[in-house]
């Protein structure tokens, strides 16, 4: 379908592709001021266009229109013809008001956070050129192009991770982010790949549009999918390969709030809905999505428990609300795990910009220990954080109650979940709680326990805007999905599902509303239960903690050493590795390469020394052999 | 007239002693000669073919060889009369200067 308006959709990524060309080309010699304007100026002017183009779509009124937009050929070999273009619809479209509306937010908050710093124009460079990667990855039409912006966002993950790589540390974070990327990605491409040998083609309405000779549970469909999350596992780590984004959070603020809680992470879970024609015809895999989701969200979440640095236990709250929206596109419920990646996008770009106002209050510290009291010294980071928590927690009235309560009832009632998913969701939902407002706790409350020499002192506005801004998302958010139950339409379930698969069976939603009321009082109690705990714990009775920590040690030392899973695969695979490595390096490398180079230089020289006696320099000597040779030639022509 | 074959065996000998000349003798000025007893070998064959053929060219050759030959001892002396100067010798056993 052709539709001029929508046909604008170029110009979303051109802009951030423009600004990372700008900065980083001139950005030393335009000065930090400019950086900053055209770092953000391109973002905004993204927004403006993709705001433009929701409305444009949502005037359509017509549910489900798929744009398809072709920029030019790309890759054409015999029967593989792929070309840059862009399909818009309300998946894409909904993902590119959310990257470019929140991606503006923390490039202006970043101006004000990474003020001064040595590599200003740098920083704008890679967050511009992050901004288009993630633009071209959710834009894309095909599975290539979305693999183009896959490698692009993990690259600048990389390259911003490691953003201080004075610092050995931030230095191996990053190369750790890429590495373990990248076993993702390989599954990626395979699934990629079998796809093009299954349906002859990388398009998805090409590929979905085959699906009907495909039965439930067909082997290779399952293949496909199977790989294809296992993409989606590296990139929005998930068990087992959540363990690079604990250690992301090397790089600035700003970058951990847009690349690891609000976009990129997210990618694997754009990516499973979008192949979610594929997905449903793969009940097997289906059931490992959200097995595996589920396990991540619980298992992240008491991480998270004891965690002392404060960006830390963002970050495993992220892996864990990570793992409920897998738990959710597992049990068909594919519309709701993409509201909650909405609303979390809000929330947790909010926490960890109010995360960084908070490091920024106290010259970069980022232990809790060395925290408290900042509440009526830093009032605004702390009103947005308490307001990003209050959401995340599923407080009614905030966008994370919507989301989340949608999400676990769809859980619930869907054919492939019950009330087991339901139950690890609901327990999840109050760890998620409780240390969310033990976090807000030891930050905001009690005394100040900050290092000698600190001011604690408030932001300046270009920081606190994005946060009240953000707050404000969190806030109302979540009412483009207010759910039938109390009185709403659910929008956006509506305007999302055209463009999503559905389960074959269908969901038990109309059960019964005293269930789903019951349940939605139930996590609502659970939450309230969890910030209750937090209080008695580290306001009310501070020996608490210790004194618990003391009793079950060893569940609270297995917490705290985030159950050893990094010293695990440091013994299975790193140190596995290294030996291997050292054994190609001594003896392949040492002996078979570096002895054949050196052998061939050893031979000449024997055989050189051994012939040079040869030419002895007596005439008689030289005649003789003339003589003979001569012979020899005659001799061969007078007896052949 | 001598059939040909004599000429032929006559300077495959006076050649076979040219050779030996060269190959055995130390004495420079003998090798020398030795040489100059090898191109006459080849004049000889050349001229029985000659006569035998009825065909000029092989005597027009031989003129070419002795002129050559005579070049050549002029060249040939005069390196042996600079060698003499700096050896004080006409062993061509002493001449191994060029070698590894």
């Amino acid at each position: 379908m052709v539709n001029s308006t929508l046909n604008l959709v170029w110009l979303i990524p051109l802009f951030p592709l423009i600004g990372f060309l700008l900065n980083g080309i001139f950005g030393r010699r335009l000065g930090d001021k400019a950086v900053g304007i055209i770092g953000s100026g391109v973002m905004f002017f993204s927004f403006i266009v993709s705001g433009y183009l929701l409305l444009n779509y949502l005037g359509l009124h017509q549910t489900g229109a798929e744009f398809h937009t072709t920029l030019f050929n790309w890759i054409s070999v015999a029967d593989l013809q792929l070309s840059v273009s862009f399909q818009v619809d309300s998946l894409s479209l909904m993902m590119v008001v959310m990257i470019t509306g929140v991606a503006f937010l923390i490039h202006v908050y970043s101006i004000g956070y990474m003020n001064g710093d040595e590599g200003f124009a740098r920083f704008f460079a890679y967050m511009n050129l992050f901004s288009f990667m993630m633009l071209i990855l959710v834009l894309s039409d095909n599975y290539i192009l979305m693999f183009l912006g896959w490698e692009g966002v993990g690259l600048c993950s990389y390259l911003l991770i490691g953003f201080w790589y004075e610092d050995d540390e931030n230095a191996s974070a990053g190369k750790k982010a890429f590495i373990v990327n990248r076993i993702g990605d390989f599954g990626f491409l395979l699934g990629a790949l079998l796809i093009f040998v299954t349906f002859g083609s990388f398009q998805y309405s090409e590929i979905f549009s085959q699906l009907e000779g495909y039965s439930v549970g067909n082997g290779t469909v399952t293949a496909i999918t199977l790989l294809l999350f296992v993409g989606a596992i590296g990139k929005s780590a998930q068990l087992p390969l959540y363990v690079w984004l604990p250690d992301a959070m090397a790089g600035p603020t700003p970058v951990s709030a847009l690349i690891h809680a609000a976009t990129m992470v997210t990618a694997g879970v754009y990516m499973v809905a979008r192949s979610s024609f594929l997905y449903v015809l793969a009940p097997a895999s289906m059931t490992v999505i959200a097995v595996v989701g589920a396990a991540t969200a619980l298992f992240a979440a008491s991480i998270a428990l004891t965690q002392n640095d404060i960006k830390k236990v963002l970050a495993y709250s992220t892996i864990s609300q990570l793992g409920y929206m897998f738990l959710a596109l597992g049990v068909g419920a594919f519309s709701a795990g993409m509201f909650h990646l909405l609303t979390h996008a809000f929330f947790k770009g909010l926490m960890f910009l109010a995360a960084g106002s908070v490091m920024h209050a106290l010259a970069n510290e980022q232990d809790m220990r060395f925290m408290g009291g900042l509440r009526k010294k830093i009032p605004k980071t702390f009103i947005t954080f308490l307001i990003g928590a209050l959401a995340i927690s599923g407080i009614p009235g905030l966008s994370g109650f919507f989301s989340k309560d949608e999400l676990l009832w769809q859980v619930y009632s869907s054919p492939a979940g019950g009330i087991w998913l339901w139950l690890v969701g609901a327990v999840t939902a109050g760890l998620t709680a409780f240390y969310m407002f033990r976090l807000i706790f030891l930050t905001f409350y009690g005394e100040a326990r900050w290092k000698p020499d600190t001011i604690a002192h408030e932001s300046p506005n270009k920081m606190t805007l994005p946060l009240i801004i953000l707050a404000l998302l969190s806030v109302i958010g979540g009412y483009v999905g207010v759910p039938a139950l109390l009185g709403g339409e659910n929008r956006i379930h509506h305007y999302l599902e055209a463009n999503l698969a559905k389960l074959p069976d269908d969901f038990t939603t109309h059960q019964s509303h005293l269930m789903e009321f019951t349940l939605m009082g139930i996590s609502v109690l659970i939450a309230m239960a969890g910030i209750f705990l937090a209080y008695v714990f580290y306001v009310k009775r501070k020996e608490l903690p210790d004194l618990l920590a003391a009793k079950f040690k060893r569940a609270y030392n297995l917490s705290f050493n985030k159950f050893y899973v990094d010293e695990l695969y440091d013994y299975l695979f790193v140190q596995r590795l290294i030996t291997i490595s050292k054994w190609l390096w001594n003896i392949f490398d040492v002996r078979l390469v570096d002895g054949l180079v050196n052998g061939a230089g050893q031979l000449i020289m024997v055989s050189g020394r051994r012939l040079k006696k040869v030419q002895s320099g007596l005439v008689s000597g030289y005649a003789l052999s003339l003589f003979l040779g001569s012979l020899m030639m005659i001799g061969y022509y007078f007896f052949r | 007239m001598l059939p040909i074959e004599y000429y032929l065996w006559f300077a495959a000998a006076l050649f076979a002693i040219g050779v030996a000349g060269v190959l055995l003798r130390r004495n420079v000025i003998i090798v020398f000669m030795s040489i100059e007893l090898m191109l006459n070998a080849v004049n000889v064959t050349f001229i029985a073919f000659s006569r035998q053929m009825n065909n000029i060219d092989g005597q027009i050759f031989v003129f070419f060889v002795m002129t050559l030959a005579a070049a050549e001892v002029a060249v040939g002396l005069a390196i042996i009369v600079a060698m003499y100067r700096n050896k004080k010798s006409i062993n061509v056993q002493d001449m191994n200067l060029l070698k590894w």
